[in-house]
């Protein structure tokens, strides 16, 4: 200590105070993102539990003024369009993760393709709804559940290409390499070797993606367009739960507020269950680190 | 087919198996064990009883070496693949096509000038572009400097045991949908912006004039805190990835230098993530650029140009939200599809330098699917 000058004492003193000056602030800008964040799912439970209950699941939203009613058929409606754009959009998504993985590996096109996904992922949703609106609704005159299901399917592709091309590239060279010795074929390679291997990556990848397009709102405005009546066809307009709950938040009447929470509930528990068994089932083995 | 005219001793099937399991009768053993190796391409047993040392070299002179079904198989693989370029191909080639009329009428001065009135059928889109990039940039600015706290906290500060569970957390309301926050926004945020927030900025900022006049808590800064909010875990968990790809070694130099941690972070990680980190913020702004839902629910809904941040505003999405499905006229509809191309073509341009920025740090590496 004897041959520290007083500047040098300064400055190594300066240097403890901004370390753990910056320190606190890390802390404080964690404390002041997680604390709204755990605010808004505490409330939304709270409001959301309080105003569930089994007419929600069982019957059609109340004409104006009357108590009562529920979701019903948009919960219905949302499942038939999920599973519309998932028929679409999962095969899609696959196989082109194939190509970019198994084929397109250091190829400039596997790396435009690839380029082209990401950019793809960030476009804005309503964005989607207007193509899907100028390319089938304006061409059949009305709103249909077709519509929002393609609307939706081009939202997932991306997200289940970039997550299957992953996971593929986690697959040892080796396997493939001792299927290809034996003789079998390089498409039942992928098939039966490449894609069986790395597939609980790729279900991760594909509920992902079925999350994020579970809750979207804005490609359906005009697309699928909301019913208030039970609906099952597919060339007609669909009730689905996030638009539902956009209608009621925006309208006045103190009933449709409760039913709002209620479905933005429900809504969240489904994606929340779908994300945490991710997680879990993303912990084990080959998918540490995937998501 | 060459494997075909070689002499029969040197087909390792036959050479080998006899050897391996002593034990079994020669003659019994590969008919035994042939079908195993093969059990997966399918059965070959009968070729193999009468011909034992070659039943691979049998089946694949009845089975034809398969280059039809690969080639199929990799030109599916490839049309879907390059389907992704049609799809962004095709969505510009229709809004193009659809906002024609509107395209021909006001050519580039639509988004120059301020008029919005469906009814005399006069459109420009300056309100909505000044709505659009008031409430991004004002939520990146409010959004940022925390969300490089997290990351920096998650990634050199934390301890062990909180890191999962906080940036569990943050995926969570990542996958929160713009509804929900919307919902929670018009409910919660606005009354508190009205009542308390807003009076106390009023009283401490008023002076600056971006305080001003009526606070109805719908507005501008309503609607760039929940973007804020929104935007947060998007940008704080691709910094954390970043940050995580920086190697090791850079940290362990420049403590052995003797500097303190926030010097480490400083020079060895920030430094050297500062590209994909910027890279990460253009995200972010994509992201708020093109937000819909809660920023419709809160904004105010009305085409002001205004310096008051309690002022209602409108955005480029918003406006097609709330217009779009009772546009009536060629005019009107083609006019919002245009507003749609402006907004498709400048998210396409912020994604792509954003990711050109990301890549260059994690190296092609896939980004992680948020």
């Amino acid at each position: 200590m004897n041959f520290q000058t007083r500047r040098m004492r300064a400055n190594s003193m300066r240097r403890y105070v901004v370390n753990n000056l910056v320190t606190g602030l890390a802390m404080l800008s964690t404390v002041l993102v997680v604390a709204p964040l755990v605010a808004i799912l505490v409330y939304l439970i709270y409001k959301g539990a309080s105003s569930l209950n089994l007419a929600f699941f069982t019957q059609i939203p109340a004409p104006v003024g009357e108590v009562g009613g529920g979701m019903a058929n948009s919960i219905v409606g949302s499942a038939i369009v999920l599973a519309l754009a998932s028929s679409m959009g999962i095969p899609v998504g696959i196989a082109a993760g194939v190509y970019l993985a198994e084929y397109g590996r250091g190829k400039a096109l596997a790396m435009a393709i690839r380029f082209t996904a990401d950019v793809l992922n960030g476009i804005p949703s309503i964005v989607m709804g207007i193509a899907a609106y100028s390319l089938i609704v304006m061409r059949q005159m009305h709103f249909s559940a077709f519509s929002g299901g393609v609307a939706l399917a081009i939202m997932m592709v991306p997200t289940i290409t970039r997550t299957t091309e992953e996971m593929l590239a986690t697959v040892p060279h080796s396997i493939r390499e001792a299927a290809l010795g034996l003789g079998v074929p390089k498409w039942r390679t992928v098939i039966s070797v490449s894609l069986r291997t790395a597939s609980p990556g790729i279900i991760t990848g594909c509920m992902l993606a079925f999350a994020r397009v579970a809750g979207e709102t804005a490609p359906l405005l005009f697309t699928a367009f909301g019913n208030q009546f039970w609906s099952f066809k597919l060339n007609e307009p669909i009730a689905a739960l996030p638009l539902q709950i956009y209608v009621y938040a925006i309208s006045p009447y103190d009933e449709w507020h409760r039913l709002a929470w209620a479905g933005a509930l429900v809504l969240i528990v489904m994606i929340m269950v779908s994300v945490t068994l991710v997680r879990i089932y993303a912990g084990r083995g080959v998918l540490k680190g995937a998501s | 087919m060459s494997i075909e005219r070689e002499p029969e001793s040197s087909m390792p099937v036959s050479a080998t198996t006899p050897q391996m399991d002593p034990s079994t009768p020669s003659a019994k053993a590969t008919p035994l064990q042939a079908p195993a190796i093969l059990n997966f391409v399918s059965a070959a047993e009968t070729v193999a009883e009468e011909r034992a040392p070659s039943p691979i070299r049998e089946y694949l002179s009845t089975c034809g070496n398969g280059a039809f079904a690969d080639r199929t198989f990799a030109t599916v693989m490839l049309i879907c693949a390059l389907s992704i370029f049609a799809i962004v191909l095709f969505i510009f080639i229709i809004l193009v096509a659809r906002s024609r009329p509107s395209l021909a009428q006001f050519g580039f001065s639509f988004f120059t000038r301020s008029a919005w009135d469906p009814v005399s059928g006069d459109f420009g889109a300056l309100p909505f572009i000044f709505g659009t990039l008031a409430t991004s940039l004002l939520a990146l600015a409010m959004a940022v400097p925390l969300a490089l706290g997290v990351a920096v906290f998650l990634t050199e500060l934390c301890p062990a045991k909180l890191r999962a569970p906080i940036s569990f957390l943050t995926e969570l309301l990542a996958a929160i949908p713009s509804v929900v926050y919307g919902l929670w926004a018009v409910f919660v945020l606005v009354p508190i912006m009205r009542d308390q927030l807003g009076p106390f900025l009023y009283k401490i900022l008023g002076w600056t004039g971006f305080f001003e006049g009526s606070n109805f808590g719908v507005g501008l800064l309503t609607a760039s805190i929940i973007l804020a909010i929104m935007i947060l875990p998007i940008i704080s968990s691709i910094t954390r990835d970043i940050m995580l790809a920086v190697p090791t070694s850079q940290r362990e130099a420049v403590l052995a230098l003797g500097a303190t941690r926030w010097e480490m972070i400083r020079t060895g990680v920030l430094r050297n993530a500062r590209i994909g980190i910027v890279g990460a913020i253009i995200l972010g702004l994509g992201r708020a650029l093109g937000e819909t839902m809660a920023v419709t629910m809160v904004i105010g809904n009305h085409p002001d140009i205004s310096k008051s941040l309690f002022a209602p505003g409108y955005t480029l999405a918003s406006v097609i939200a709330n217009e779009f499905s009772e546009a009536t006229g060629d005019m009107y509809l083609s006019a919002l599809i245009e507003i749609g191309l402006a907004l498709f073509i400048v998210t396409i341009i912020v994604n792509a330098i954003a990711r050109a920025l990301v890549w260059a740090v994690t190296r092609g590496a896939p980004a992680r699917v948020h």
